[in-house]
């Protein structure tokens, strides 16, 4: 179980708190929408949730423990996916990041033989997207956070993804949260729906 | 459509690369034709004083009857030699500030920022001809000259470039994935960083070598025994009003065309190495 503890964060002492005593669990093989605007600080609570970031109060624990150092169980996928690779590395290079790839599973995301000598910057957001989702299953994970991962992508896209994801999620029991302020997405994917960053009239 | 794009590419590329094999190769031709003359550009021959260029002496002769070509060569190799000195010396001092500033904390960055600052703020040439006469002149005095005046662009740019690695996304999910620091500093942050110095330095040649001709034309350099191109250009100086232009306009030309060589290599391999273009 991915657990948060009474988490409360903000950039800096002076800063106003972005979240404040924030509870959250979630369990294997299920799959929590957290909708919400944006500017409210479901991208940071993600990069909490991920270890990026430590919170000012509370704590993270994955099944039971606290976030290793290294080698992370919690995976996050970020909603730019050129930000998460390097731009001076080709495909093949960035898949293996991780760990050794599963043919399976690269054919199942689509993955195409000829991208793996590309550069970043020589795909298309969708396909370097499918990049990172690969990259991050090849590692061992238990939970994924996903941040707006295909908010910048057509529905089509979109829908591919997600039917690939869905079928990973299910099969591996992993324990996900969908971030997004579609709500309709969230609908569809999600057992439950958790609401921190609800319109507060703010 | 796509074939013919793709072949457009790359006669860029193989013309970048062309331009890169041109430029090494006038540069090897200089050390060459300098170690082939040897010693000729010193030997004086008193019935040939004074010739205009001509088949025999392309850069004609001078008031001793010394073959000009010899001696722009010998100039030349001296000249550039000085230079890769200096910048190599300013680049590893760049390299070694920058990456202190970006890694060792707030004190340090404060320190080496100021420091910057101050350097650039202080006009060049007097920099340059301070250092110089303090250490005496001479070969090693016009390179520590240089090395030290030339070193905070280049700082700049690593210490931001490192700034920029640390905070980027992609060096903290290689943590993530199970990636130590010194892996990540191997595959993530040399890659990025060596292109930059390289051509941080590459550009810097063309500084170095015409600060240093230039220290050396003001009298605060070289002494005629070390026959630099500044130091032929500052005894031209002498003979221009008897008429002797091609005394000064071989040997300015040929520094001219290897500082220009420099600049079109560094730019060429940024090129080269950028992913972005690099398959252009
Ligand atoms: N690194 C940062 N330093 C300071 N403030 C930040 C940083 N990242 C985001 N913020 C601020 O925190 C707030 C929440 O941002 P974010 O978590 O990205 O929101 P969301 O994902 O809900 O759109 C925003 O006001 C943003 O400006
Ligand atoms: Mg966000």
């Amino acid at each position: 179980m991915l657990e948060c503890r009474g988490i409360t964060f903000s950039y800096d002492k002076n800063h106003k708190k972005l979240f404040q005593d924030i509870d959250l669990k979630i369990n294997p093989g299920e799959i929590v929408g957290m909708p919400g605007p944006s500017g409210q600080g479901k991208s940071t609570l993600a990069k909490v949730l991920s270890g990026y970031l430590q919170p000012q109060v509370g704590t993270v624990l994955v099944d039971g423990s606290p976030l290793p150092a290294g080698k992370n169980p919690v995976q996050l996928i970020f909603q730019n996916p050129e930000h998460a690779v390097n731009p001076h590395w080709n495909v093949r290079k960035i898949l293996n990041e991780g760990g050794i790839i599963n043919p399976e599973l690269s054919k199942n995301f689509g993955i195409q033989n000829f991208w793996l000598d590309r550069f970043p910057h020589e795909l298309s957001g969708g396909e370097l997207q499918r990049i990172c989702l690969v990259r991050a299953l090849c590692s061992n994970l238990r939970y994924l956070i996903c941040d707006e991962i295909t908010s910048m992508l057509d529905a089509l896209t979109q829908a591919g993804i997600w039917h690939s994801l869905l079928q990973e999620i299910e099969k591996r029991q992993l324990g996900v949260l969908v971030i997004s302020h579609d709500n309709a997405l969230i609908a569809r994917l999600c057992s439950r729906v958790v609401h921190f960053f609800e319109d507060t009239g703010k | 459509m796509f074939v013919q794009l793709y072949r457009i590419h790359l006669n860029r590329r193989s013309r970048t690369l062309v331009t890169v094999i041109s430029c090494l190769a006038l540069f090897a031709a200089v050390f060459l034709g300098a170690w082939l003359y040897g010693e000729n550009g010193e030997i004086t021959n008193l019935q040939l004083r004074k010739l205009p260029p001509s088949w025999e002496q392309p850069f004609g002769t001078d008031w001793l009857g010394r073959d000009m070509f010899a001696r722009t060569l010998k100039g030349l190799r001296i000249s550039l030699m000085i230079g890769l000195s200096a910048a190599t010396a300013s680049a590893i001092i760049a390299l070694i500030l920058g990456l202190a500033a970006a890694t060792l904390g707030k004190a340090v960055d404060t320190a080496v920022t100021w420091l910057i600052d101050v350097a650039i703020a202080t006009p060049h040439l007097i920099l340059l001809i301070l250092i110089a006469f303090a250490c005496g002149g001479g070969a090693k005095g016009v390179i520590i000259a240089v090395a030290a005046s030339h070193w905070p662009v280049l700082t700049r740019i690593i210490r931001a470039e490192v700034l920029q690695l640390r905070s980027s996304a992609f060096i903290h999910l290689s943590a993530k994935l199970g990636r130590g620091p010194l892996w990540i500093a191997w595959h993530h942050m040399l890659p990025h960083l060596l292109p930059q110095f390289v051509i941080g330095l590459l550009l810097m040649f063309p500084h170095a070598i015409l600060h240093a001709a230039a220290l050396t034309f003001l009298g605060f350099g070289m002494s005629p025994h070390t026959p630099a191109i500044g130091v032929l250009l500052a005894e031209s100086m002498r003979y221009l009003s008897m008429g002797l232009w091609w005394l000064a306009v071989a040997p300015g030309l040929t520094l001219i065309i290897s500082v220009q060589a420099f600049d079109i290599l560094g730019n060429s391999l940024r090129v080269l190495l950028d992913p972005k273009t690099c398959r252009e």
